[in-house]
């Protein structure tokens, strides 16, 4: 299976008509079940390629195709479409709505996605339970994941109930960025071990960006925005 | 979605509770003065609900109609008794109240009139009136006080009351050597006549009999009550007099007769025709103070926007999110028009509800102090269109932070520089 799940070829980006290019992009492939780190130092665009990945910008020139779709051929609601049924995102911060429950906000893709919804179980149930484990095997305790508010919540723990969110449903793709910045070293890695557990076992295609390099020798493969973007 | 808008909206509550608050204020307001309308009309057109014609000296009708109904200002001139005799014995005309005004006790106008006042008037709904404590007066000098006359100035019955002569409030000239014994106290009608003393004709006639061209007696002139009893007191002059007629159809022959009669100049008016008159003098004043309560509600609204608006940064973040979800621009803007319509809808109900508690709690006072009778009735069709807009006018407001947002959300997508 060497299917890209994202292919993306001689992409140009830049905000206005008029501006600098900002990204210039000739290849970057990303193939199913691989596990890439993606290096930049912040403000190099590393965000404005995920939004592109994303679909919530586009790019006037180029081809970016995710899962074999081209996704600037869709329609706006299409894209956002999209986006919930194949990818999940973990945020540097802040990830979680506070006035939700942890349960609630980890199947919040649910209620936007149908095919998520049907993969994490086939009834209410089902698809709690499927929230709890996933809560429970990123190492949350039970007890602290039903009482407590989500604000209430360490650092650690907000990103483990956000990476909760992002893998529910088993979306082909996650895209984390900067998941670990917030969080000190002992906890980056132990948390870096459970989002490869899951995403294996899911079947998740998973694309980490950091500008972190030390973090980068845990993963096979590496790829660095100075190497991608031709501009810098 | 439902469920993300609502707790969303629980977790700002304080803000939203004060957006509310100010809509519910705005929305009671709209109501009560429009119900305050109605009831002051109301209480107009009650005050003469079984009078087909009033009769007075020449003048303008609506200037008739509040002296001799309503007890404000005064009448320019009198009419004789013949004349009032002459209308009284019409074939058309089932009854006549001869009205006699032009003094006063304490503030309130003293009114001379007959036993057919008591057996013909109707006030409200074609009400008579009843009296709560004692009967009509028999004697010159007995009196027939209104509801409020008696709660006021804490008078019982059988207690004796001076006149004073004119109706200003402080008046110098007192008929203090004819004191009237009150024998019956009138039940509230939420009408003139609440504020005033009744007396006989025989009574004001007692009153002025040795007074000249409008001066008190000399010392030494005046008669002493014995004497005045002793004189024939059937008064030569009236003020008005009402006419209830057997048919309502020779409404306007009558009115037309008793407008030419060639002995006297008199004025006679049809009570809807010159109250008509009065809802367009007032209509002014109605309009402003309308147009001050949509004032409010404008403020109000434009209140929600201004929270609407400023709590959009702080939710920049939760924006971002949605949309990492799935959720479009356009979910996120129809997030914002639905939570200003729940806000607006949320202020329409407890603005009703507070309406009404506040109509409980202060008809009782209104008609007591103001005579005003304000009913506690379900919402006409107009208020219900005027809720209808309002609820529009708040999913309307709520598209300028919705626009704002869905810019906002566009430009922002998953990522927020904060």
């Amino acid at each position: 299976m060497d299917e890209a799940i994202i292919d993306l070829n001689n992409l140009c980006f830049r905000w206005k008509k008029s501006g600098n290019i900002l990204l210039d992009i000739p290849k970057f492939q990303l193939k199913q079940n691989e596990h890439v780190f993606l290096q930049g130092p912040s403000g190099c665009g590393k965000s404005t390629l995920l939004s592109l990945v994303g679909g919530i910008l586009i790019s006037e020139s180029g081809s970016l195709k995710v899962l074999g779709q081209e996704i600037w051929d869709l329609s706006r609601s299409g894209r956002d479409a999209f986006r919930v049924d194949h990818i999940g995102f973990i945020f540097q911060l802040f990830n979680l709505l506070p006035y939700l429950s942890i349960e609630e906000n980890v199947m919040l893709p649910l209620s936007f996605s149908s095919i998520r919804s049907n993969r994490a179980g086939k009834t209410k149930l089902d698809r709690l339970n499927e929230a709890q484990r996933l809560i429970k095997s990123l190492g949350l305790e039970e007890e602290q994941a039903e009482k407590r508010p989500v604000i209430e919540l360490s650092v650690g723990q907000q990103q483990r109930v956000a990476a909760a969110r992002a893998l529910i449903g088993n979306p082909e793709l996650i895209i984390a960025d900067e998941p670990t910045s917030s969080l000190d070293t002992e906890l980056r890695h132990s948390f870096l071990d459970l989002l490869f557990e899951e995403c294996k076992k899911s079947g998740s295609t998973l694309l980490f960006v950091s500008h972190d390099s030390t973090l980068s020798d845990n993963f096979k493969t590496k790829s660095s925005m100075d190497e991608l973007n031709i501009i810098n | 979605m439902l469920n993300i808008l609502v707790r969303s909206l629980w977790n700002r509550r304080g803000t939203a509770m004060l957006t509310i608050f100010s809509i519910v204020i705005s929305v009671t307001l709209l109501l009560g003065v429009e119900k305050i309308r109605k009831g002051v009309r109301a209480s107009f057109s009650s005050a003469v609900s079984g009078t087909d014609i009033i009769v007075g000296a020449r003048g303008g009708q609506l200037q008739l109609l509040l002296y001799s109904i309503f007890r404000i200002g005064n009448a320019p001139n009198n009419l004789s008794w013949e004349s009032y005799r002459e209308f009284s014995n019409n074939r058309r005309v089932r009854w006549t109240i001869p009205f006699s005004l032009g003094d006063s006790h304490r503030g309130y106008r003293v009114l001379g009139t007959n036993q057919d006042y008591f057996k013909y008037f109707r006030y409200g709904n074609k009400k008579k009136l009843e009296f709560s404590k004692g009967k009509s007066f028999y004697e010159v000098f007995d009196t027939v006080i209104g509801s409020e006359v008696a709660k006021n100035l804490n008078y019982q019955l059988n207690e004796e009351i001076i006149v004073s002569h004119g109706t200003g409030k402080k008046s110098f000239l007192q008929h203090d050597d004819r004191p009237f014994k009150i024998t019956g106290i009138l039940r509230p009608t939420g009408t003139p006549v609440d504020q005033t003393v009744h007396v006989s004709l025989e009574g004001i006639t007692a009153m002025h009999v040795d007074w000249e061209s409008g001066a008190p007696p000399m010392e030494g002139e005046s008669l002493s009550l014995e004497e005045v009893l002793k004189l024939d007191l059937q008064p030569e002059e009236i003020t008005s007099f009402l006419i209830g007629l057997k048919s309502k159809i020779h409404a306007f022959q009558i009115q037309r007769r008793i407008n030419s009669y060639m002995e006297e100049p008199l004025s006679a008016i049809l009570p809807g025709v010159a109250l008509q008159e009065l809802w367009n003098i007032l209509r002014t004043a109605e309009t402003g103070l309308r147009v001050i309560t949509w004032f409010v509600l404008f403020a109000g609204l434009l209140g929600m926007i201004t929270a609407l608006l400023s709590g959009l940064n702080e939710r920049r973040r939760e924006m971002a999110i949605l949309r990492s979800v799935g959720a479009g621009p356009v979910t996120i803007s129809f997030l914002l028009i639905f939570e200003s319509t729940v806000l607006t809808l949320t202020g329409i109900i407890f603005g009703i509800i507070f309406l009404y508690i506040a109509l409980i709690v202060s008809q009782p006072i209104l008609e007591t102090y103001f005579g005003l009778f304000v009913s506690v009735d379900f919402l006409s069709l107009q208020d219900m269109i005027l809720l209808v807009g309002i609820v529009f006018a708040g999913m309307l407001m709520g598209l300028i932070p919705a626009i704002k947002a869905y810019r906002q959300s566009l430009a922002d997508g998953m990522t927020v520089r904060i």
